[in-house]
């Protein structure tokens, strides 16, 4: 039965879409393993040599790989429904273990990151819009930031703060106090890029006629920016909240080494240097899983920011 | 990256005059900059000898983990070798990786945005559905799945990263694609009587693929930065190779003695980077017809 409500039927034909690109993610993962030359078990089995045989014959026929591909393909794909992500040779435990262990570092890593981005860039936003002046400042400040390896900055506010200054500790999962730095590091080049949108619809906002009737009304500069302004500012904010997220997942494989911090990041490049295939598996899923739910979330927010959309069938 | 569409898009290119031409670059010191320690890295990758008199290579234990100095401009790493020679020489690694993956990615992209453009329905869906699958994942996790493929090394990074970026290429291609193909002189070339390969070559592929090339320029500042995290995750380049993202690599360990390690390597990508950004904005505004500000 399909919804009535428009919203409803918006909703549906969503996460229609979202199982698409999700098993389009699946397909592209199992191509990839089976167009490798070379006997797939032994890849599955990891880069050691010495996997034993009776190993290589366990995952063999848990794969099923004697049979045709197109009912392997079949088995991949019910196991997946079911949530069954395959087994890790190279840790021994079930790959949906291993991530769920991880999730939490990596999602307070990612989180955090996220909203002292937001902050910055908001801050940024409000201070700077309609100061002509200021308008060399921010955009060689957004240069800087994506020209900037987020690698390279870790280690630099590593040698700054943790060994010179000993504000914070140089590795490890302990607290907060561990996490400043890697949110910084993740949070800079996310901060350049979305102040500089944010300044522009602000902008944009602030040549308006209504922002001329809100300051006859006698409101306060202050008041027209936080209050009238930063919703128009917030729309191109949404729009790229797509690269904003890849910009941050990415970011944590990168961040996460530079920190030794254990998590999905450190997680999947140990999982592709050991050629871990289950596991890379099982992150570029769940990588698409949360893309696919975060952008149905955004089109939602579009509505809540900008009422006059929410006239239109989305 | 914006998709350029529309008349600026197909506007003139260079069309303008050489007067006060001086006078114009000396009241633009960025792009003076940008474009000076471009040059300066382009011959430290084609003739480190000229920059670095020492070898990269050579281990002198007895000089390790030195600052910078008189002997050595940049210190030497934990072995003695010297930095600014390994820097020198590692400028071959980061600007290679970092045009071959473009311009794979770059070739890669105009053949799938030209086939969805010119390929018919069928073609057009089933291509920009890819596309949209392949841009839904982070570049890099894309170009880790495809080290996890190929395994690591330099040459299948640089494939990894052409695969991240050509998804992006293609739809740019694609848009560009349409509007010229529904363009006037296309429409003129066709009506007289030219054959079909004949447009595509002469008058759709030239009109589709310059703007492609800003793009590809712009692009080569993250693909060096792609190139080096994964060197630096250990993926790519391999050590002794000085390459800048593995340096930092090794940096890594001496941070608490030595910051001159991890200072070096990383200023080097990052005013590379900029530089490009700086010329590749510069290139694109005047693509667009108008003058950066």
């Amino acid at each position: 039965m399909i919804a009535r409500h428009p919203l409803a039927s918006w909703l549906l034909r969503r996460l229609l879409l979202g199982i698409v690109v999700l098993w389009g993610a699946a397909t592209l993962a199992f191509i990839a393993l089976h167009l490798l030359p070379g006997d797939p078990a032994r890849l599955i089995a990891g880069a050691e040599s010495e996997t034993s045989p009776a190993v290589i014959a366990h995952i063999r026929a848990e794969y099923g790989f004697s049979r045709p591909v197109l009912v392997q393909y079949g088995i991949f794909l019910a196991g997946l429904a079911r949530g069954r992500l395959g087994t890790s040779y190279q840790l021994g435990q079930p790959v949906s273990a291993a991530i769920g262990g991880q999730l939490w570092s990596t999602a307070s890593l990612a989180l955090g990151a996220a909203v002292i981005g937001l902050v910055l860039a908001f801050a940024l936003a409000v201070t700077t819009a309609g100061r002509p002046r200021l308008r060399a400042v921010t955009s060689t400040f957004e240069l800087v930031c994506i020209s900037t390896p987020s690698f390279w900055v870790g280690i630099m506010l590593l040698t700054a703060f943790s060994f010179r200054l000993h504000l914070f500790p140089v590795i490890g999962n302990s607290g907060i106090s561990s996490l400043v730095l890697p949110w910084i590091t993740l949070a800079l080049p996310i901060a350049g890029v979305l102040g500089l949108v944010m300044r522009e619809g602000m902008e944009r906002a602030l040549d308006q006629p209504f922002a001329l009737t809100v300051r006859a009304r006698g409101a306060t500069e202050h008041r027209l920016r936080l209050r009238h302004a930063v919703r128009h500012s917030l729309l191109p904010v949404l729009t790229l909240s797509g690269w904003s997220l890849s910009q941050l997942l990415g970011g944590v494989v990168v961040v996460e080494t530079v920190f030794a911090r254990q998590g999905i990041g450190e997680l999947v490049v140990n999982a592709v240097s050991g050629r871990d295939f289950p596991v890379v598996t099982g992150v570029v899923l769940l990588t698409t899983l949360v893309l696919v739910v975060i952008n149905i979330v955004v089109d939602l927010l579009y509505r809540v920011v900008d009422p006059r959309l929410r006239a239109v069938r989305p | 990256m914006t998709v350029a569409s529309g008349p600026a898009a197909l506007a003139p290119v260079g069309l303008r005059e050489g007067r006060g031409r001086v006078a114009r670059y000396a009241s633009r010191p960025g792009l003076v900059l940008a474009g000076a320690f471009l040059a300066l890295v382009c011959v430290a990758a084609a003739w480190p000898g000229l920059l670095a008199s020492q070898a990269p290579n050579a281990i002198n234990p007895a000089y390790a983990l030195q600052n910078p100095g008189a002997a050595h401009l940049l210190g030497t790493d934990q072995l003695g070798r010297d930095s600014f020679a390994r820097l020198v020489y590692g400028a071959r690694y980061s600007l290679s990786l970092g045009l071959a993956s473009t311009a794979l990615a770059g070739l890669a992209g105009a053949g799938w945005g030209l086939i969805a453009a010119l390929g018919g329905k069928v073609a057009d869906e089933v291509s920009m559905r890819l596309a949209d699958i392949f841009m839904s994942f982070p570049s890099i996790l894309l170009a880790l799945l495809v080290v996890a493929v190929l395994g690591p090394g330099p040459r299948n990074v640089t494939v990894a990263i052409a695969v991240s970026l050509a998804p992006g290429f293609a739809r740019v291609v694609r848009v560009q694609g349409l509007v010229v193909k529904n363009s006037e002189y296309v429409t003129a070339a066709t009506a007289l009587g030219l054959r079909r390969r004949t447009v595509i070559a002469r008058h759709i592929a030239p009109n589709v693929l310059s703007p492609l090339a800003v793009l590809v320029t712009m692009n080569v500042g993250a693909s060096i930065i792609a190139g080096a995290s994964l060197s630096f995750l250990g993926l790519g380049v391999q050590p002794p190779a000085s390459e800048w993202g593995a340096m930092l690599a090794q940096s890594r360990d001496y941070l608490q003695n030595d910051w001159a390690l991890a200072v070096f390597p990383g200023l080097a990508i990052t005013l590379t980077v900029i530089s490009i950004g700086v010329l590749g904005r510069e290139l694109q505004a005047r693509f667009e017809g108008r003058t950066a500000s």
